[in-house]
Order: C-alpha cells, then structure tokens, then sequence
C-alpha cells in the first residue's frame, strides 16, 4: 500500500472505531478520547520532530507537559491575596541570586582560561554559596506563603489572564527549559541523552510536587478557569433545551457533550495548525538538513553545517510543542496534579505512540497518538471482556478465576509493551514509514 | 601443495568487487607477504580468506580441505590464526589473560604454548600481569601475535603487522615472524612495508587493483626492477 | 559522650541505611552495566526484572510459609531465593530469546535496543501486576531487628539508639557475598574471562574461538541473578510494590553512570555515592550540631541541605551533574 492510501484507511478507520464507540458505549466516553486522542498526537508531533527528523532521543516529555501544565496556573489562577506582599518578590530575588552564581560559574567556564581545577572550586564555592544565599532568603517568604489559608491557596497564584493564554505560554515554557536542558544535553549520545532528559524530568517534577509557593504541590490547583461554558450555563440556554427536545437526550448528557465538542474544536485547530507549520518546517531546507545530519553525521559535520545549533533549534520547537500540549491537557482537567506525572503514562506512551505511528511521518504520529490513546483507555474493559471469555467454562467460586478478572485491567501494560514490541519487529517504520523526500 | 590457498577468489563490498581473480597461496612453515599499493585489495583478499567477507566467486582451500564456506570460528578451530591490523588485543584483559583467551578452544597445551610465547616476547613475560591496553603500540602487537600463536595455529594470518609501530621495533618485529616460521607456523601476511615483508618471505604476491600482478620468491620480486620501479619506490 | 551519641547519631541515620541502599542500588547498577558491556545497550526493563525477581521471592515465600518451611529468625525468602534466582533467570533468557536476540543478530543501533527495553518493561510491568496486582506485599517474615535501638541504649548508656534490622544485615551480607562471587567469576574462571573478552572486543572474541551466544547466555544468568536478589532484597527491606521498580531504574542508571558504565567496580562505587550523598544531603543536622557544639551555638532550624523530599531528585541531580562534567564517570566507563 502506498503512505497516501494507508494513511485514508487509517483515518478512516479510527474515525469508524471512534463512532462505533459514540454509538455503542456513549457519545461522552468517544468525545473524551477523542480530545485525549488530539492532544496526545500533538504531543507525538513534537517527539516525531526530534526523533523522527533529527534522531534525538527526547524522554523528558512528562518534564514539558509539566511545565505546560504549570502555565496554567501562572496565567489563568487569581493572585492570592498578600502573597506578594508577605515576599514575593523575595522569592524572586533568590531564585534569582542563585540563577546568577550558575551564570557566573558557566561563563567562568567559557571565557576565563584558569586551569581546570580552580575553575571547579571556584565555580562550585559560588554555586553553594549562591544556594545558601537563596535559602536565607526565601525560607522565611515560602513558609509565610504556605501559611496562607493552606487548604484553599498557599500559594503566590497566578496572573489572573485568560486561560487560553496559557497555551502558547506553555510552549514558551517549555521551550526556554528545553533550551537550556538542550545546551546541557544535546552533546551526549542517544542513550545518555535519553537517560539525561528522563532524569531531569523528574527533577521538574519533585519541583513542582514540592515546592508548595508555586504550584501547591501535591495539594493539586483545582477549579482552573475554562476557555469553554459550563454545563450549568448552557442547561439553561434556550437553544440547548430546543436541541435537547429535538435529539430526545437528556439535557446533563447533552450539555457535557457540548462542552466536549468546544474542546474538540479548539484542541482540532490546534493539531492542525501545529501539522501545516510542522509539515513546513519537513519539507523545507531546514528540514532536509535535519535528515541529512541524522542520516550522517560525520559528512553532515565535514560539510561545516552547525549540528550543535541544529540539534538544539529541533529540541526546542519539539518540546514547545509538548509542552504546549501539556498546558492543553491541564486545561482540559481543569486542575493540575503534579503527582499524576508519571513517565510511563507520559514520556513512554508517546513514545510508544510515535515509533508505532511511524517515525518521521507526521500522519503517522497522529495516527499513532489517536490509536494507541484509544488502546490505551479500551484495553481495559477489553482486557476484562478478553479474561472473561477464556474463564467463562470456570466456575465463579474458582479462585483462579476471581484473581484473573481482578487484574485483568494490569493486561493494559502487556498489551501496550506487545504493540511495541511487534512493531518494532515486524514493521520498524511504524504504520505510516517515513516518505523518502 | 599450498597449506592455505586461495583460488580466483573475488569479493568486495555490497556490488563492488575490490579482489577480482586473485590466487594467493602460503605453503606449510613458510612465509608469503602480499603487498602492492594502498587500495589494491590486500586487506579485502586476506580477510575474505579468512571468511570474514563472503566471496563471490573462487574458493579456499586449507590443508587440503575446501573451507569456502566455513565461518571464521570454525577455521581457527582448524588450526588458523588470524591478526587484525587494529583492534587486536583485549585492552582491559591483562596481558596474560589476552594470551589465555587463545587457549580456550583447546586447553591442554596451554603452559606450554604460554612458555613458548613468553620465550619469543620475553618483555610480554615482565608485563604479563598489567592491562594489554597500557602497553605501547609494539608490545601490543607482540600481545596481538601472542594470542594468535596460542591456539597453536598450522597457519598464522597477519594484516599489516607493522602498522603504527616505529621502525626499530618493526625491525624486532620481523625477525620475530622469521622465528615463528622456522618453528613451523606457516605466516601469510599482508604488508604496506614490501620491502621488509619480501625480504623474510619465501614467496610474494604483488597485487593492484585487486588482481595478481606479479608472483615469486620474496628474492626475486626483490630483484625484478618492474616491481622495484612501481611498488619498492626504485 | 556526647561525642560518642553524635557518632551513633550518624551511623543510626546515615551510615546503616546508607549502606543498606547503597548494596541495593549497586547490585541493580551492577546488572545493568553487565548487560550495557555484553549486549551493548542501555536496559530499561532491568528494574522490571528486579521487581519479577521479588515477585517470585514473594509468591515462593507464601508458599514456602503455608507449608511450614520457615527458617526463624531469618525471613523464609532467604530458602527461596536460589528458587527465585532460578525462575528470574529464566524468565530473562526467554525474552532474549524471543526479543533481544533479533536485534543482536541485526546488529542494530543500540537506541533501537533501549527502546525495545522499553517494551519488556511494559510487558514485563503488565505481567507482574497481572500475576501478582499492583498492591502492597509484605513478605518479610522472622525477626525484625538484630539490635534494637534500646538494647543498644542499655548496654551503652547512651542516649541516641543504634537500630539495625534483620533485613539491612542481610542486605549488606548478601550484597557482599554475591559481589564476591562475581568478581572471582570475572577475573579468575575462564568463562568469566571470555565474558570480558568479549565485552572488550567483540571481532577478536570472535576469531579467538568464543562462542558468542555462550557469553550472552551468561550474561543474562549473571543479569537474572543479580535482579532478583536485588529486587528481592529491596523489596524486603522497604516492602513490596510493583511501582516502585519503575521509578528504581533511573537511581540505579545513576549509579552505573556515576561509576562509569560498564566498569563493574565503579557500578558498586555508584551506588554508594548515590545513596550516601542522597542521605547526606537530606539529614537534619541539628541533633548533630547539638552534641558536638555548646548549645548556644547551635543554629535554630532542621539545618538541612535540601528537604527530605527531594531525596529521590538527588540521584537525578548527581546524575545530571556527571554527565556535565565527566560523561564517563569516576572509573573511566564506556561512553555510551
């Protein structure tokens, strides 16, 4: 099958498999995936451009989902009242402090030419000082913050603008991080990087689970401000009650679809958006660059072109991209929850999603992003459904039985771990190959 | 009668054929060089008698038997021994346990063969418990050279011994070669310095541009002035 | 004395647990620098393994205990652990068989390798939670301290407890013994040579007449081994959740990384200059500062470097810094 035909018969399958869900289970559980199916593509795009086009070896999604997530609380989320005046700024000023003893030690690096040695001493004293210097200022600040009304804030809030602006802000977020967790990284290889990027996403994490000041950590944000009405809201708008008699659906059922729709429509414009200028950006020189650098490194390097810069322009937009999507995500909650980072269901799921989808081929990633997300959230009642046929010949009372249906929801991982593996085996282009340009 | 020969081979890399028609044959406990130009297939024709390229047309033949398609393992099993030019030692094995390593196949001749080794390198004898990887670039190849010897080979295959090694202890390096063969060992190697190589070796294949050019005893291509012209630079 | 309550202060709360975490961690460092130096790729599963290993530890122990089998004072898991070795190697020799063995014979990249991990952790994840479920095991068994912290109080008189339970006593035994046993078989069995040649240099391991699928064999006995005495040991120690192996594997790269991948002696190193510094960095020094300065020196606050929280992050951090500075780590490893 050529990529053109494949990619027709696998949309139009997942557009039937996602109807036959709307019809059958409910138009709210398809309308949920599907706006889980949207953002986890997005998500792939911005993998698929860093593995797919260059060869980076990104695991630090969850880090930049994160982070977009963070935007919205910074953006959308009410100041709290005399947080910034108990020592806001305070907080600012030591971050800062200890941003500048790291400055300082990098450019000692850099500029001066001391021998290697007094560099390490000297640049690890202003580190360490930089710290302690910080925490003698901000201890006293955060503590008074978190002291604030601790069940309901604790925290410095955020800057109380529409919450639709936290997207591009997410991606810009994540992209500043990613610029220099990419000047860090990118010289390492494919397996450090990889190791390096997975690290420094949990550390992002354990950040924001603990440093209560800012995103209340483990306490969750809730009631973040929605770009679409609420279900109240619309029940009692007259149009809804006309198309809810029309449909014959019940109005709660019918306003919950509504909100989801919106989602939809703005998560769609989103996704193609991010696709026409991805698509771009592919078929460009820069692009044709990309690959070549991927396919060869050496000759790449011989011809004079900037890897280093390459690398790090690629890692930048890739993870913009993520963390745009992770700022969609925290949207879509309506709350954000630091603990439910987890790097399995975020940076290993995408990345499941974009080898099976095809590296390189942006169809593909989406693909891959819509079809695992629905295996991902299916697999478990098929799981349950799959355990109880082969025990249906065993009697309920059999204690095999029980403990089988009990864990059959635990399939979920084998059945994703099998997808990959029979993937990369039997057709390590994905579903949609990369197109030979 | 040839111990290892081979006969028309040609082979290359992917479509290319680098080797076309080449014989090249070492007789039982004598020494044959093959030397020509940069380019000229060397390299390509030893390893693929050695089975670590497939050959496309031709075939080997050691000690009588056809060995066209035997992998590498089995001919060391055979009783061949083979050298690389790079990448020949274990470097964080010390340098006995390199040595040790060619003894596994066969476990019973081993202090023997260690002896012997250590008697034709002493200096490996005074290192033998230091990592082969801080040696310098010719006690590495002594390493190298070592632990071919230990699987006590009918035949040993050298590719560009003296690579990367001063000219002194190439010197050192040769004599060597002319002891392992007068033990009874069989050398076949491919060598960039010809004119050293000729000198030790009983018979010399001059190859260009993957074909046989000229064929004869070390002396003669020595004496050949159409040799000593193109490839011994006068 | 209070020069000796301060010392005991600091062996209670870092030097026992550190050592304890320290043996766990380089075990798990150990099995993946093994692997990373055989088969040439970074093995995400191996905290899977771990955690399949403690799983059969667990179930064998159950089983074990319901038919009476118990070896009092000590935890029943110690009898089964050559059962559970066996099962953990097992295991590990058919995903090779069934997975890793296609690329090796593709020769493929060795991300590509890091990515099918990738797939046996979540294959093997799956099937732990599916045989066992996701929930807390306790399977430790027997007697729960060697020393108590008032015994010690006792028969001192000092004020400050010096606890050590049965479970970091044999973590630390167990951890050295097998470590040992490791070593003897690297260094002096010719078996174990072969496995370093051919780390070394897989060609000339080749042409010396070793067998490659017997040194990979080897590698994964060795891997299973160490996984399931790992896992099981840790799992012991802090008690049993499938979740936890999962966020374990990054620690334990840390280590390997730390020390130098693919140098087993800088594996072991690693894992204690994770676990040391991760406890160091988190300890309260106030009660310290109390016994060793006059007591109007002492500086109000917990005086901690980072809070408690953050002990795992550490790891991160170190690894992070590492990779910065010296990519191939203290004992110069390979650089991946």
């Amino acid at each position: 099958m050529t990529n053109a035909s494949r990619i027709k018969f696998l949309y139009i399958l997942m557009t039937i498999t996602l109807l036959l869900v709307g019809f059958f289970q409910s138009w709210n559980v398809a309308l949920t995936i599907f706006n889980l199916c949207l953002i986890s593509s997005i998500m792939t795009l911005g993998i698929n451009i860093q593995w797919g086009n260059a060869g980076i070896v990104n695991f630090g999604v969850m880090g930049f989902a994160a982070l977009g997530g963070l935007a919205n609380i910074i953006i959308s989320m009410p100041p709290t009242q005399n947080a910034w005046k108990v020592g806001g700024e305070i907080i600012i000023i030591g971050l800062l402090v200890f941003t500048l003893s790291i400055i300082f030690s990098i450019l000692l690096f850099k500029k001066s030419n001391l021998n290697n040695k007094i560099k390490y001493l000297i640049s690890f004293a202003f580190i360490i000082s930089g710290y302690f210097i910080m925490r003698l200022l901000v201890d006293a600040p955060i503590e008074k913050i978190e002291a604030i009304e601790p069940a309901k804030t604790g925290y410095l809030g955020g800057f109380n603008l529409p919450v639709l602006l936290s997207w591009p802000v997410g991606g810009l977020l994540a992209a500043f991080s990613a610029f220099i967790i990419g000047k860090i990284s990118l010289g390492l290889r494919s397996d450090y990087l990889a190791i390096a990027t997975l690290g420094i996403s949990e550390i992002i994490i354990y950040f924001l689970k603990n440093e209560d000041w800012l995103s209340r950590g483990v306490k969750n944000v809730n009631g973040l401000p929605r770009p679409v009405p609420y279900e109240i809201e619309l029940q009692s708008k007259e149009w809804v009650l006309k198309v809810s008699d029309y449909l014959d659906t019940p109005i709660t059922e019918l306003s919950s679809i509504i909100v989801k729709l919106s989602y939809s429509m703005l998560f769609c414009v989103v996704l193609l958006i991010v696709l026409f200028l991805l698509e771009i950006a592919v078929k460009s020189p820069w692009g044709r660059m990309m690959r070549a650098i991927r396919d060869n490194e050496v000759s790449a390097n011989a011809m004079g072109k900037n890897i280093k810069q390459r690398h790090l322009q690629v890692f930048i937009i890739g993870s913009a991209i993520v963390g745009l999507a992770g700022a969609m995500l925290t949207t879509l909650d309506g709350q954000f929850t630091p603990v439910s980072y987890q790097p399995l269901r975020y940076t290993f799921l995408i990345w499941i999603m974009v080898i099976v989808g095809g590296s390189g081929n942006n169809f593909g990633s989406i693909i891959g992003g819509f079809l695992i997300w629905f295996f991902w959230v299916q697999s478990e009642p098929l799981g349950l459904w799959f355990i109880s046929q082969i025990t249906t010949h065993i009697s309920d009372a059999n204690i095999i039985k029980s403990h089988l249906l009990e864990n059959a929801a635990h399939i979920r991982l084998m059945f994703m771990g099998m997808i990959l593996l029979i993937t990369l085996r039997f057709a390590p282009k994905g579903l949609i190959p990369e197109v030979k340009r | 009668m040839y111990l290892l020969s081979g006969e028309n081979i040609t082979c290359g890399y992917g479509a290319i054929d680098i080797v076309t028609n080449c014989n090249i044959g070492v007789y039982k406990g004598k020494i044959s060089s093959v030397v020509g130009p940069n380019g000229a297939g060397k390299s390509t024709a030893m390893k693929a008698l050695f089975g670590l390229l497939p050959i496309k047309n031709g075939k080997v033949v050691f000690d009588g038997e056809d060995i066209t398609n035997l992998p590498p393992q089995q001919r060391v099993l055979k009783g061949m021994g083979f050298v690389p030019q790079t990448n020949n030692i274990f470097p964080s094995l010390t340098v006995q346990e390199n040595l040790e390593i060619g003894t596994f196949i066969d476990q019973n001749n081993k202090n023997e063969m260690l002896e012997y080794v250590y008697d034709l390198f002493p200096i490996l004898k005074d290192k033998k418990n230091q990592d082969a990887g801080e040696l310098s670039g010719g006690q590495r190849q002594q390493v190298a050279v070592g632990r071919a010897l230990m699987t006590k080979p009918k035949l040993l295959m050298l590719d560009e011994p003296s690579a990367g090694v001063s000219p002194i202890i190439m010197d050192g390096l040769f004599t060597k070669i002319k002891e392992i063969a007068n033990q009874g060992t069989a050398v076949l190697m491919v060598e960039q310095n010809a004119k050293q190589a000729l000198k030790i070796s009983d018979l010399g294949f001059v190859l260009s541009q993957g074909k046989n050019l000229f064929t004869d005893s070390g002396n003669s291509l020595l004496a050949n002035k159409e040799v000593r012209q193109a490839f011994l630079g006068g | 004395m209070d020069f000796l309550n301060g010392i005991t202060l600091i062996a209670n709360y870092i030097v026992i647990p550190g050592l304890t975490y320290g043996s766990q961690l380089a075990l798990g460092a150990l099995g993946i620098t093994i692997i990373y130096s055989v088969l040439r790729f970074s093995n995400f599963a191996h905290g899977e393994f771990m955690s399949f290993g403690a799983m059969n530890s667990i179930l064998l122990s159950w089983l074990f205990i319901s038919l009476g089998v118990t070896l009092h004072p000590l935890p029943t898991a110690i009898i089964v652990l050559p059962i559970a070795i066996v099962f953990t190697i097992s295991y590990c020799i058919i995903i090779d068989k069934f997975i890793f063995k296609f690329y090796r014979k593709q020769n493929s990249k060795s991300v590509i390798n890091l990515i099918v991990s990738i797939g046996v952790m979540f294959f093997t994840g799956g099937l732990i939670r599916f045989i066992v479920g996701p929930g807390d095991k306790n399977f430790f068994d027997g007697e729960r301290f060697i020393l108590k912290a008032r015994t010690f109080k006792n028969i001192t008189g000092l004020n400050e407890g010096l606890t050590l339970k049965t479970t970091q006593g044999i973590t630390i035994i167990l951890s050295v013994l097998l470590v040992i046993l490791l070593f003897w078989f690297l260094n002096k069995t010719k078996t174990g040579k072969s496995m370093r040649a051919y780390s070394d240099n897989k060609e000339l391991a080749l042409l010396s007449g070793i067998n490659p699928e017997k040194v990979v064999l080897i590698t994964w006995i060795i891997t299973g081994t160490l996984a399931c005495v790992a896992g099981t040991l840790y799992g012991l120690d802090k008690s049993y959740k499938p979740f936890t192996y999962l966020h374990l594997v990054l620690p334990i790269f840390s280590a390997a990384i730390v020390g130098g991948v693919g140098n087993p002696v800088g594996a072991i190193i690693g894992g204690f200059v994770i676990a040391f510094s991760e406890l160091i960095i988190t300890f309260a020094y106030k009660k310290i500062f109390f016994y060793f300065l006059p007591s109007n020196f002492v500086p109000e606050g917990l005086l901690q470097i980072l809070s408690t929280d953050y002990k795992i992050a550490i790891s991160f951090l170190i690894l992070v810094l590492v990779l910065l500075i010296k990519p191939t780590g203290i004992y110069k490893g390979k650089i991946i």
